[in-house]
């Protein structure tokens, strides 16, 4: 109990990783989320371009590994899902975590935003050139 | 962090936007291969834990046994330009997956359904959803060696297609049929597109 870096609390829960209550796979990104289990903004989609924000801030203490490990996988451009299977984490979990490290400034979001209505002629023109290319 | 060995993983930083088209299909039809033939990078999985009862009824949690699936799901990468980058999903088409399609289809360009002939009924739910869905989709049929010829205008009939949906002969394992696949799907999202928004045209 007496650990400086090990505060009380869910997020220390969350941290230890070995807690025998959070062994089950279903369970543990409830516990990593606090249990949330959607994003707080749904501006971040699979597809979304994440990079660490420069200067980087330090995260809080509260932060749990999960979310450190994370800013550190995007330190160059990455995909939000490329992320995921990186560290080995559900997409979902990803989804909430990467959407509170934009808000808190830690990652920066580019692009990818997920929206209702199809993209533009002019997007897709380029997206049929780079498809030409390949053959 | 031992950056350098993973240098290849990152995207260059001149890439602005990212754009998706998932590829899907029943069981076994060959979209991990179709995603392996075309990516750039191998193709990565994530797996994802699905509840089949659905968020917010926690509080029947206690009497009903909640079934959690895991669904692996693969994906690829292609760069198409300094700007753009492409990312392929491989998605199974049964019908209890259909949850997992939400955050895939949103944002989507259109979609490539992948159908092996030899078990045409396996695909009717799929195309049927994606029609009801109202996304833009291009069928890809992925020939096997003791698949039977089947024209597209049989095909077509037989798939109960809609006239203007295309239809594309694929080699799932080879790169040019597969991006000519993706071809065919993206230039009949364009033409949608084109009629929808004429003044954009230009
Ligand atoms: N001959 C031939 N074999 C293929 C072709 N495409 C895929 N296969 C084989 O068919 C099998 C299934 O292909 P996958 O790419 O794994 O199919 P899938 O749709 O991803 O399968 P699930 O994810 O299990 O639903 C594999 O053994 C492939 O090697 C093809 O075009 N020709
Ligand atoms: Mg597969």
């Amino acid at each position: 109990m007496s650990g400086p870096e090990r505060p009380g609390g869910e997020a220390g829960e969350a941290h230890s990783g070995t807690d025998p209550e959070s062994g089950g796979a279903p369970l543990r990104p409830y516990v990593i989320t606090r249990g949330r289990s959607r994003p707080s903004r749904n501006t971040v989609g699979v597809e979304t371009l994440l990079v660490a924000t420069t200067p980087a801030t330090p995260l809080p203490l509260s932060a749990v590994r999960e979310e450190r490990a994370l800013v550190r996988m995007c330190e160059r451009l990455l995909s939000l899902v490329e992320a995921a299977a990186h560290l080995e984490l559900p997409v979902s979990l990803v989804k909430v975590l990467a959407s509170d490290l934009v808000d808190s400034g830690h990652l920066t979001a580019r692009s990818g935003v997920p929206q209702a209505v199809l993209p533009d002629p002019q997007l897709l023109q380029e997206v049929l050139d780079g498809l030409r290319r390949l053959r | 962090m031992v950056s350098a060995g993973f240098a290849d993983r990152y995207l260059p930083d001149t890439v602005q936007q990212a754009v998706k088209i998932p590829v899907v299909g029943a069981f076994g039809v060959g979209k991990t291969t179709l995603v392996g033939s075309v990516s750039e990078i191998e193709p990565l999985r994530t797996e994802e834990v699905m509840t089949q009862a659905s968020v917010g009824v926690d509080d029947l949690a206690g009497s009903s046994r909640k079934t959690t699936t895991t669904v692996a799901m693969d994906f690829g990468r292609i760069t198409l330009s300094p700007r753009i980058v492409l990312y392929l999903f491989g998605t199974p088409g049964q019908r209890r997956f259909w949850d997992l399609w939400e955050g895939l289809l949103e944002g989507a360009l259109g979609v490539l359904v992948v159908i092996d002939t030899r078990r045409l009924e396996d695909s009717f739910d799929v195309l049927e959803q994606l029609e009801l869905r109202g996304v833009p989709f291009a069928v890809a049929v992925n020939q096997f060696p003791d698949s039977e010829f089947y024209g597209t205008t049989e095909l077509r009939e037989a798939l109960d297609l809609l006239e203007d949906t295309p239809i594309v002969m694929c080699d799932a394992r080879d790169r040019g049929s597969s991006a000519d696949a993706l071809i065919t799907l993206v230039e009949h999202v364009l033409a949608r597109e084109v009629v929808r928004t004429p003044e954009a045209a230009s």
